[in-house]
């Protein structure tokens, strides 16, 4: 009798691309159910904007560099570039900003580098800051959380502000947004308050900003999950949160009326949503043990350095980034012992 | 010394998975019948390939060597039984690569009649240990948990290296494979006698037989019979079943703690593993005087009808062992020679099973899918998790398939055991193994042209050297003639060589004036 040949091993293997991304869209939807209910619909705009895009970019590269296009849309990464990209943005950003910004990640950042697994850059965020240093405006014009949101808009107003349509008759920008809580704070610092001064505002909550702190949270809850399952490990997360709060803490220590409590770090910006879904993007990151939490580390202190002495409120996107220029390298020195390597070979 | 708590160490990695052992587990089908012909390869081992010393249409009897060893690391084989050698030629063997390779094909007589065998040793330990290492190596005993290496050279480990512990290996940790398993449970005293052989061999202090959690029934009955042997320093370490915990390195860091320095082997740190098959082999040959001639198989799979274990003569073709299995299901699919992880399949059953056939696995479709095509690594490290030689899979398969050799290297491509555990969780399913195999055999030719280049560059060099000294020599000479020569000039000496020549014209002169003479003479005689 005759059979088929390939080689081993052999069975029903237990692991997936599509699983993977799939399972990190799952974790990312009680954050995005939080981001929607303090923040309205705009986000879930934004989301099938993106999306639909980078699906429609990713089959147009595939085309062109003539690849097999079904198995790269199916693995669902672009999907998750997109809706990172997209729940990283305000909520009313003009529609054109997100196609702009989707198109240059998926085919600047990922496909020019060669696609998936090649790109050392996460494309996320290397849209996010092409966005805000070309957009500043636009891009740090947040609506303020819903319990202080005078002028909530329903989903036929967000979606016309988003096509350009403006908003409904009475409104204007400033009135409908706000600054987001680290670029208040940082202004607010700049003025000479004090941080007890500056607590005074209704927008802080119980550990971070009102509003935010619990979208931190519902995303905290996706992260765990990613844990359990095994999506990703616990090095990252753990390193980058803890080197933020390491630093923010020392320093507010010292100065606690002018440096913010470690945990309105955590809680008030794309911390949280960093630490668990952006920094571990494995194709950017380090990808040794150890190197996973220094590389963590590093992420954590440098959004801490950008935070507050830098020249933009929020930072994980930078100092993503930064990491990944890294990464290779803290790879090389971070090799691990080999099993049974002899006394000479350590390094 | 003793190892104080052996088991309570742990291996990096590895990876569970369903271990299917149910099908197979504990049945025993019985002898396969003796086929009509029998096809022996010559190389059924790790090492030099056995030399036939039988010709075609010799009659031989079970037992007898049919070929022997030639270098140091190599095996005898021995007739499975009585027949005649009907022709020594290339056949298909068992072989990833589907090739042909020298066989000696064996037509079986029926009458399995024995030839002579040399006397039983049972009081072995008034013996010096060479004289059973050399019964050993006349056994044709290999490494049967799949590997084949040669177990006398195992046995053989200097007196340089001491060696602390015997490690037997009867964790079987491939899904489906219960050969191990039904020997522990039926035959215990016959893996003791041989562990007590293999003590004295290797003059080891303790042994640790390390055996996998998911086999209670071969635990008791190994340790009821370590019991009765009354041997002092034997355990049964129950160790938890995790793939690759039966990887020598693997089992010998969870028993002892001890780690295999890489690159290297385990009588470096005072272990010798053996596996538990092994072990029953020595005991035939020390204390029965019987050669290896056959061994228990696992036939099993969705795709055999009747899966359990069977005692095959080595040359017997898998489509016979098969079919006393029960035969093929509908559901066959594929023939995997070995088990899942590291086995390899094959595209045809008219094959001999061999020394370290240790499984037949006829899998279905759904136990043995078609690989899906290969995704982009996404370097999400799961490999690195798994992987329990300690290595970094994805960065050893992005220079594999750059083909930077150098830099496989630099990452310890060669302590890969290719256990297959970072290919099992890839997420893109990308043959990993099969990329640091082809790294390997690379580096292995890179290293021969090299090596070639090199003897060539000293040939060379040597050649010019040669030349060179030859051309040194004769400038010398002729210094030396010169500056001779200049001496005897200066010192007011004659040439030699126009004394030469004069003596010559001197003589040249005399011998005419001695002529003129002459005929003088005559002409005044005339």
């Amino acid at each position: 009798m005759k059979f088929p040949v390939h080689t081993s091993p052999y069975g029903a293997l237990p692991n997936n691309v599509t699983r993977v991304m799939g399972e990190v869209l799952l974790a990312l939807v009680p954050g995005i159910i939080a981001l929607v209910y303090y923040f309205g619909p705009g986000v879930l705009i934004n989301i099938s904007l993106a999306v639909t895009t980078a699906l429609v970019a990713e089959a147009g590269v595939l085309r062109l560099r003539h690849r097999p296009v079904r198995p790269a849309l199916t693995d669902l990464s672009a999907t998750v570039t997109a809706v990172l990209l997209a729940i990283a943005l305000p909520p009313l950003t003009p529609w054109w900003m997100t196609i702009l910004g989707v198109l240059f990640a998926i085919v600047m950042v990922k496909h020019l580098y060669g696609g998936l697994g090649y790109n050392p850059f996460n494309p996320a965020m290397a849209a996010y800051v092409l966005l805000l240093v070309s957009f500043p405006v636009d891009m740090t014009q947040w609506l303020p959380p819903e319990m202080l949101n005078e002028h909530p808009l329903n989903l036929a107003q967000t979606l016309t502000a988003i096509l350009g349509g403006g908003l409904p008759d009475g409104l204007t920008w400033d009135t409908v947004t706000s600054a987001t809580p680290l670029d208040a704070m940082r202004e607010q610092l700049k003025m000479n308050k004090t941080i007890s001064e500056i607590a005074q505002n209704p927008m802080w909550g119980d550990f971070g900003a009102r509003g935010w702190e619990w979208v931190g949270n519902w995303f905290l809850v996706g992260g765990l999950f990613l844990l359990w399952r095994k999506i990703i490990t616990w090095h990252i997360p753990f390193s980058m949160i803890a080197g933020l709060l390491l630093a923010s803490g020392l320093f507010w220590l010292f100065d606690a009326e002018s440096m913010p409590f470690p945990g309105f770090h955590l809680f008030s910006g794309g911390m949280i949503l960093g630490a668990f879904f952006i920094a571990t993007d494995p194709v950017t990151a380090s990808t040794t043990p150890k190197g996973r939490l220094i590389y963590g580390f590093l992420i954590g202190v440098t959004v801490f350095i950008i935070r507050t002495w830098g020249g933009y409120p929020d930072a994980v996107a930078f100092a993503v980034l930064l990491m990944n220029m890294a990464a290779p390298t803290i790879d090389y020195y971070t090799r691990p012992r080999v099993f049974g390597a002899r006394e000479e070979d350590h390094g | 010394m003793i190892t104080k708590n052996p088991g309570q160490w742990d291996f990096h990695g590895g990876i569970h998975r369903p271990d299917c052992k149910s099908l197979s587990a504990g049945k025993y089908l019985g002898k396969v019948s003796l086929p009509d012909t029998l096809v022996l390869p010559l190389q059924q081992h790790i090492g030099a390939m056995a030399e036939p010393v039988v010709e075609v249409g010799d009659h031989v009897l079970k037992g007898q060597t049919i070929a022997r060893v030639t270098e140091y690391i190599g095996a005898p084989i021995h007739a499975p039984t009585s027949g005649t050698i009907t022709a020594i030629e290339e056949r298909p063997v068992p072989h990833p690569s589907g090739l042909s390779a020298p066989c000696i094909i064996l037509q079986t007589d029926g009458r399995d009649e024995w030839g002579e065998l040399p006397e039983p040793l049972p009081y072995f330990d008034d013996l010096d240990p060479s004289l059973l290492r050399e019964r050993i190596r006349w056994a044709g005993i290999v490494g049967l948990g799949g590997a084949a290496f040669p177990t006398s050279v195992k046995v053989n480990h200097g007196p340089d290296r001491p060696i602390q512990t015997l490690v037997i290996n009867g964790a079987e940790c491939e899904p489906y494979i219960t050969c191990d398993d039904l020997l522990m449970r039926e035959q215990a005293d016959r893996i003791v006698e041989g562990i007590k052989v293999l003590l004295y061999v290797v003059d080891a202090e303790e042994c640790l037989i390390g055996i996998e959690d998911n086999k209670p029934e071969a635990i008791a009955a190994m340790r009821k019979a370590v019991a009765e042997s009354g041997l002092r320093d034997v355990q049964v370490v129950q160790v938890p079943t995790r793939y690759p915990m039966g990887g020598e390195k693997q089992l010998i860091k969870v028993l002892t703690g001890k780690e295999v320095p890489s690159n290297g082997i385990p009588s470096e740190v005072g272990v010798i593993c053996v596996n538990v098959a092994t072990a029953a082999a020595v005991t035939d040959a020390v204390m029965a005087g019987r050669p290896l001639l056959s061994r228990l198989v696992t036939v099993t799979g969705e795709g055999v009808n009747n899966p359990g274990n069977l005692e095959v003569p080595f040359g017997s073709f898998m489509s016979h062992v098969i079919e006393q299995a029960g035969g093929y299901s509908d559901k066959a699919y594929k023939l995997i020679l070995g088990g899942p992880m590291m086995g390899f399949t094959l595209g045809d059953d008219e094959l001999p099973v061999t020394k370290g056939s240790n499984c037949l696995l006829v899998a279905s479709r759904e136990e043995a899918p078609d690989p899906d095509k290969a995704m982009p690594c996404i370097r999400c490290g799961k490999c690195v998790e798994a992987c329990p030689a300690q290595l970094l899979p994805q960065q050893l398969y992005w220079y594999a398939r750059a083909k930077d050799f150098d830099k496989t290297q630099e990452y310890n491509l060669f302590d890969c055991i290719e256990c297959g555990c970072c290919s099992w969780v890839c997420p893109s399913h990308i043959p990993l193994v099969q990329y640091y195999r082809f790294a390997k055999t690379e580096t292995w030719a890179l290293e021969k042209e090299k090596q070639q280049a090199e003897d060539a560059r000293r040939r060379h060099e040597a050649r010019v050297e040669r030349l060179e000294r030859l051309e040194r020599e004769r400038k010398a000479r002729l210094r030396q003639k010169k500056e001779a020569l200049e001496k005897k000039t200066a010192s007011g000496g004659m040439d030699p060589k126009k004394a030469a020549v004069e003596a010559a014209m001197k003589r040249v002169a005399e011998k005419k004036a001695r002529q003129a003479k002459t005929e003088k003479r005559s002409e005044e005689s005339s």
